[in-house]
């Protein structure tokens, strides 16, 4: 935990939007301003609600899209496109879908051998043989099924083949988009259990993108939290879910069940919906929710501060609430 | 039941699912498609022995047996089972000849229409809009005309020949590949294993061709049986009108517009050679519809 694999400074996205003939297009803010830092053997979590910009910090991360604004470095290294195609191979990324992440028409064993087609030219067809079973074995699948389609494969074994499909090219960073949310809870843990064995292992940065809370404290690090394509809060895990300073996030943290029923459980309810992000209000984007909310949050954005634990909010919560 | 060799599979066990046998299982489902296999087997043997199979030349004449009817009828004999046609040629060996073509014509017209329609439908899947919109308004254009009358305008240009009415139909047909194509295209590229393959950093030929094309197979394949039959009516018409195959070639549309005016004298004559059209085209549609069946995962029955 040394120097930082990653660094993210005010990195954004905006899409157009509805643009035809007679109207300029209106630039929809799905990312407006994101700093993070990624370290070897650590895991980031960033969670929010639907919508807050998780997936297009992924596809930013993963090179799929360019960054509007802002700027991506990995190892000390800036990312520009023209650098991608060498710098993929240390980005890799695991989808929540594990239905839709393989190719149904492609063995297993081609699925993991892909990536090694494309980026290693100077292996052998043996030593790529021999590699992906190599890997296969590693997340926790057997010799047998090297040789099968992806439709033989319950969605738990499907999400270790597309982590065992991440991993073949040694990455540093793995972005794991939900990488548990589409699977029974049993299954859940097996998989993250898998994850936090592999970090281990491998010494991998991991951008954990998730909406659950009880799986983000059982994975987590580093915390963001996001809202409307903006961080809140971040912070040690531990930090933040004992003393959220954001009133979002107690919010969130309030929404999570416990497996304690003795511990007396005040949720908050946040009333309204998620302003659009094409017409975001001049103030604090949460204001118009917050319960706590003064006439300068309406008119002021204001800027995350703190030291460790960083909140975004003109009127944090002390650490008693 | 002693020796675990001898033991049945247990029902269910993880085998290799063969796709093929899936595929049979629903097919075999559909009656009609079953029927239509078995006869387009018998139409594509007798195209691909029709040599050995014809009793006599399908050219040559026979100037004793001008319009002798089927053997079943007063005047037929055994020696042109199906009678002759105005010119004393035997009609069984001209069907059987024109089989041939009629197959000819299909497979031909399906592989160029196809590959044409399914190349041109993957670069507007991938291409900038722009490019996108152009080429499928030019496709739109070619589908605003009735096909047979753009055909008909092709051969004109070209000069009338089996040779050229293939390359007309072709024309006329692609298009339907083109649109089939970009659109499961467009659906297959919003999957998270297209981007995956992208995040692994595949070129953009590399997906197109191996990550995108074989998942939008399915559908091409059921088109492709069904304009099978498109184009043999498409080149039995134009035979007909005069603009395709050219006498004396045994072709079935040409067959039916030289015995044009012996309809109320021998009804053989113009009867069997549009049956034969009848029979085949109805054929490769069953089949077709039971190819949808089996291999679209949407019509599936569980």
């Amino acid at each position: 935990m040394n120097a930082p694999v990653m660094t993210a400074r005010d990195l954004a996205r905006h899409y157009p939007v509805g643009g035809s003939l007679f109207s300029k297009p209106q630039a929809l803010k799905a990312l407006s301003g994101v700093d993070f830092e990624l370290f070897p053997g650590r895991t980031l979590a960033v969670v929010g609600e639907s919508g807050c910009g998780k997936s297009t910090l992924a596809r930013l991360v993963t090179m799929i899209e360019e960054p509007t604004r802002g700027t991506l470095s990995l190892s000390g290294k800036p990312v520009t496109p023209t650098d991608w195609r060498h710098l993929r191979k240390d980005v890799q990324i695991v989808f929540q879908d594990p239905y839709g992440s393989l190719n149904p028409r492609q063995r297993i064993g081609t699925i993991l051998q892909e990536p090694l087609v494309i980026n290693r030219p100077d292996l052998s067809t043996a030593d790529r043989v021999a590699r992906a079973r190599e890997m296969l074995g590693l997340v926790g699948l057997r010799e047998e099924h090297f040789d099968r389609y992806p439709h033989m494969f319950s969605g738990g074994q499907r999400q270790r083949i597309a982590v065992a499909r991440a991993l073949m090219l040694d990455p540093k960073v793995l972005v794991l988009d939900e990488p548990v949310s589409a699977l029974d809870v049993s299954i859940q843990s097996a998989i993250l259990n898998l994850l936090v064995d592999l970090q281990e292992r491998l010494n991998l940065a991991y951008l954990f993108i998730s909406h659950d809370l009880s799986v983000v404290r059982h994975i987590a690090d580093d915390l963001i939290v996001m809202y409307l394509g903006r961080a809140v809060e971040t912070g040690p895990k531990q930090a933040v879910f004992d003393a959220p300073r954001h009133p979002y996030t107690k919010a969130l943290l309030s929404a999570t069940p416990r497996a304690d029923p003795t511990v007396k459980h005040e949720r908050i309810k946040l009333q309204g919906e998620l302003p659009s992000p094409l017409d975001q209000p001049p103030g604090c984007p949460f204001a118009p929710r917050c319960w706590r909310a003064q006439p300068r949050c309406h008119d002021e954005r204001p800027e995350l501060t703190g030291g460790d634990q960083r909140a975004a909010c003109h009127y944090p919560l002390d650490a008693a609430g | 039941m002693s020796s675990d060799a001898t033991v049945p599979r247990k029902e269910g066990a993880p085998e290799r699912p063969g796709l093929l046998r899936e595929f049979w299982y629903y097919f075999r489902e559909n009656r009609g498609a079953v029927f239509g296999l078995w006869i387009f087997a018998a139409f594509a043997f007798c195209a691909a022995f029709a040599p050995y199979l014809v009793l006599h030349d399908p050219t040559e004449q026979f100037r004793e047996h001008f319009l002798q009817p089927p053997v079943w009828q007063d005047g037929g004999d055994w020696l042109f089972p199906l009678g002759t046609d105005p010119l004393g040629r035997d009609i069984a060996s001209r069907l059987i000849a024109g089989a041939r073509l009629s197959f000819f014509v299909g497979v031909v017209v399906v592989a160029v229409a196809a590959s044409g329609g399914i190349l041109i439908g993957l670069l507007a899947g991938f291409a900038p809009k722009w490019l996108d919109a152009i080429i499928m308004r030019i496709m739109d254009i070619i589908l605003a005309f009735p096909s047979l009358l753009l055909a008909l305008v092709l051969v004109t240009i070209l000069g009338p020949s089996l040779v050229n009415a293939m390359i007309a139909i072709a024309i006329v047909l692609q298009p339907h590949y083109v649109r089939l194509t970009r659109a499961s295209v467009l659906a297959e590229r919003q999957k998270d294993y297209v981007t995956a393959a992208r995040v692994v950093g595949a070129s953009r030929l590399r997906l197109m061709v191996v990550t995108v094309l074989p998942n939008c197979l399915a559908p091409i394949i059921v088109q492709g049986a069904l304009s099978f039959s498109t184009a043999i009516l498409d080149a039995a018409a134009l035979g007909f009108l005069g603009m395709g195959a050219q006498p004396p070639t045994p072709e079935w549309g040409t067959m039916l517009a030289e015995a044009r005016e012996f309809i109320l004298r021998a009804w053989w004559v113009v009867t069997l050679p549009g049956l034969a059209i009848l029979v085949s085209v109805l054929a490769i549609n069953l089949m077709g519809d039971g190819l949808r069946d089996a291999l679209d995962p949407r019509l599936k029955r569980s």
